[in-house]
């Protein structure tokens, strides 16, 4: 079954990071990442650009409205996604602990919905 | 349990109507948790489980009516249940997966059309550690957890529940919903945890029986204090785990901690319905027979050496109850194991006690000054105890200015009537003409 692991963390604070810091939680993701992949539980996963970048669009009435800023502003931002496989919600959780970001944000889990076909890969 | 079957099965042969329905109750209440479980396994399905179980017992009033109850009831309805389980599950083509596994149950369990059944006849694995762990996952609410451990473990009734709690009917169903729902979606594992996961998990397993517990015994709102159906609930629940887990230590000091307070449920309202504190209370009315048990757990825990908050408290408890006289009551030995409460598992609340005892055993100035550094940081302003607390030992100090203020403080935060009564009699004592 997959699961979304969405990152939240406080950007600010991410920002307030020596380099030497910043890299050394960039080694320890990719670790996790080339564990998981040896594993088979890894399926994608990125870092997003800070929510300085981000544009929201809504459709209304067939019009479309494109505003600047993220969908909602929050304590946390979203800083990134793991998508991966896990036998159940205690493998998923289990998971999302050992994310470096864990530490010192919040790692919301979300099962995707299962479709009946699965697409083949 | 095995031996009130036996009992039961006395009287069987004796089958009336009433009987009947009387057996099915005592069966309903007794073998729910354990028939659903195995239910749940199976099917993978807290809904799937539901039904089957509901039509098993719909089967039994109308075949123990008739026939009077079979010699092992527990054994007849899980018979059947598996049984109407495996017909929706083939009726229900998208759960095929589990298909082969439910019937090789419903095949072993001997039919009892054909051969009646014997206590021995079937022996059907206990899953309700599954179920209580699964009930009480750290990912559902508490108040969902509490919600489905009494729905389903307890075999409680969506109405009962919603009663005990005060709350309409729809809002409990909802609640059911949705944390069936979730296990469901999420994939919320239908396992006993891993060792490392276990103390952690079971923690939350005590906590969700001793809040059920905490709401019969003082009920935190309504027209009564205590809600005996909740206490009994809880304490049954209790049993059932140290019935599961016996080598933990915390289980059986919960338990005794639930029996040694439940022991003074008749002393601490009178007849008046007014709540009566323990200083007052009239000893005679406790329960020896839960007093005794409750000791004798506590006895037996303290040799494994593993002492924990729920032992602690319990202890604390034990002395109260061998106390033959409020004034008699060892003070000294009570702040002593609050010291160490405070030590291991510190909180507001138990910092508040702490202070209260310390009043007791040294007076009430240095209560009052333990019970200011107990509400550090404003922690403990919306608790209605903290404010009763402080009244209390400002009134023993002729204080009765500043007692009056904490007495109306406390009166704004308590919803519950027998607590409002109790505090407006405390608060006619503190003044002028008194």
């Amino acid at each position: 079954m997959k699961y979304m692991l969405l990152i939240y963390h406080d950007e600010p604070s991410w920002d307030a990071h020596t380099e030497a810091e910043r890299q050394q939680i960039y080694l320890e993701y990719r670790k996790l990442r080339s564990e998981l992949e040896a594993r088979g539980k890894f399926v994608t996963g990125s870092q997003l650009q800070p929510i300085t970048t981000a544009t929201s669009v809504r459709v209304r009435d067939g019009k479309e409205l494109i505003t600047d800023g993220p969908f909602a502003e929050t304590h946390e931002q979203l800083g990134g996604y793991f998508l991966v496989e896990a036998k159940d919600l205690d493998e998923a959780t289990s998971i999302a602990a050992r994310i470096p970001s864990a530490r010192t944000g919040t790692i919301e889990v979300r099962p995707l919905v299962e479709t009946a076909a699965p697409a083949t890969a | 349990m095995q031996a009130a079957l036996h009992a039961r099965d006395d009287c069987a042969t004796l089958a009336s109507m009433p009987q009947a329905r009387d057996t099915l109750e005592q069966v309903f209440r007794e073998e729910y948790g354990r028939i659903i479980a195995t239910l749940i396994r199976q099917s993978g399905s807290f809904d799937l489980a539901e039904e089957a179980l509901n039509e098993a017992f719909v089967s039994a009033a109308e075949s123990w009516e008739r026939d009077g109850p079979p010699r092992n009831p527990g054994a007849w309805l899980t018979t059947v249940a598996h049984r109407k389980l495996l017909d929706a599950v083939r009726r229900d083509k998208t759960r095929t997966d589990k298909q082969p596994e439910i019937e090789y149950e419903a095949t072993r369990l001997r039919p009892f059309a054909e051969q009646p059944l014997t206590e021995d006849a079937v022996e059907y694995p206990d899953d309700r550690l599954r179920l209580i762990f699964t009930c009480c996952h750290p990912s559902l609410g508490r108040d969902a957890q509490v919600a489905l451990t009494l729905r389903t473990l307890g075999g409680l009734t969506t109405t009962e529940i919603a009663h005990a709690f005060l709350l309409p009917e729809a809002t409990l169903a909802q609640r059911l919903v949705r944390a069936k729902q979730k296990i469901r979606l999420a994939r919320i594992p239908y396992e006993i945890p891993s060792v490392e996961r276990l103390s952690d998990r079971l923690a939350a397993v005590q906590a969700v029986i001793y809040l059920i517990f905490n709401e019969g015994y003082a009920a935190s709102a309504g027209e009564s204090l205590v809600r005996n159906d909740l206490c009994a609930e809880a304490i049954r629940l209790g049993r059932v785990l140290c019935e599961l887990l016996p080598s933990e230590p915390e289980n059986l000091g919960l338990l005794a901690l639930m029996l040694l307070q439940d022991s003074r449920r008749r002393a601490r309202v009178n007849e008046a319905g007014e709540l009566v504190t323990l200083e007052e209370q009239d000893r005679s009315l406790w329960d020896r027979v839960e007093i005794d048990e409750g000791v004798r757990l506590l006895q037996r825990v303290l040799t494994l050496g593993a002492v924990g908050k729920y032992q602690l408290q319990a202890a604390i408890a034990a002395v109260h109850c061998e106390a033959r006289t409020a004034a008699e009551t060892d003070w000294r030995q009570i702040v002593a194991l609050y010291q160490e409460l405070m030590r291991t598992s510190a909180s507001p609340v138990v910092a508040l006690n702490y202070a209260a005892a310390v009043a007791m055993a040294d007076g009430p100035e240095r209560g009052l000054e333990l019970i200011a550094s107990a509400n550090d940081g404003g922690k403990l302003d919306h608790y209605y105890l903290f404010h009763a607390a402080r009244a209390d030992l400002l009134r023993r100090l002729k204080h009765f200015d500043e007692a009056q203020t904490a007495y109306q403080r406390a009166l704004s935060l308590t919803t519950n009537r027998v607590e409002q009564n109790y505090i407006r009699r405390r608060l006619q004592e503190t003044l002028p003409a008194n």
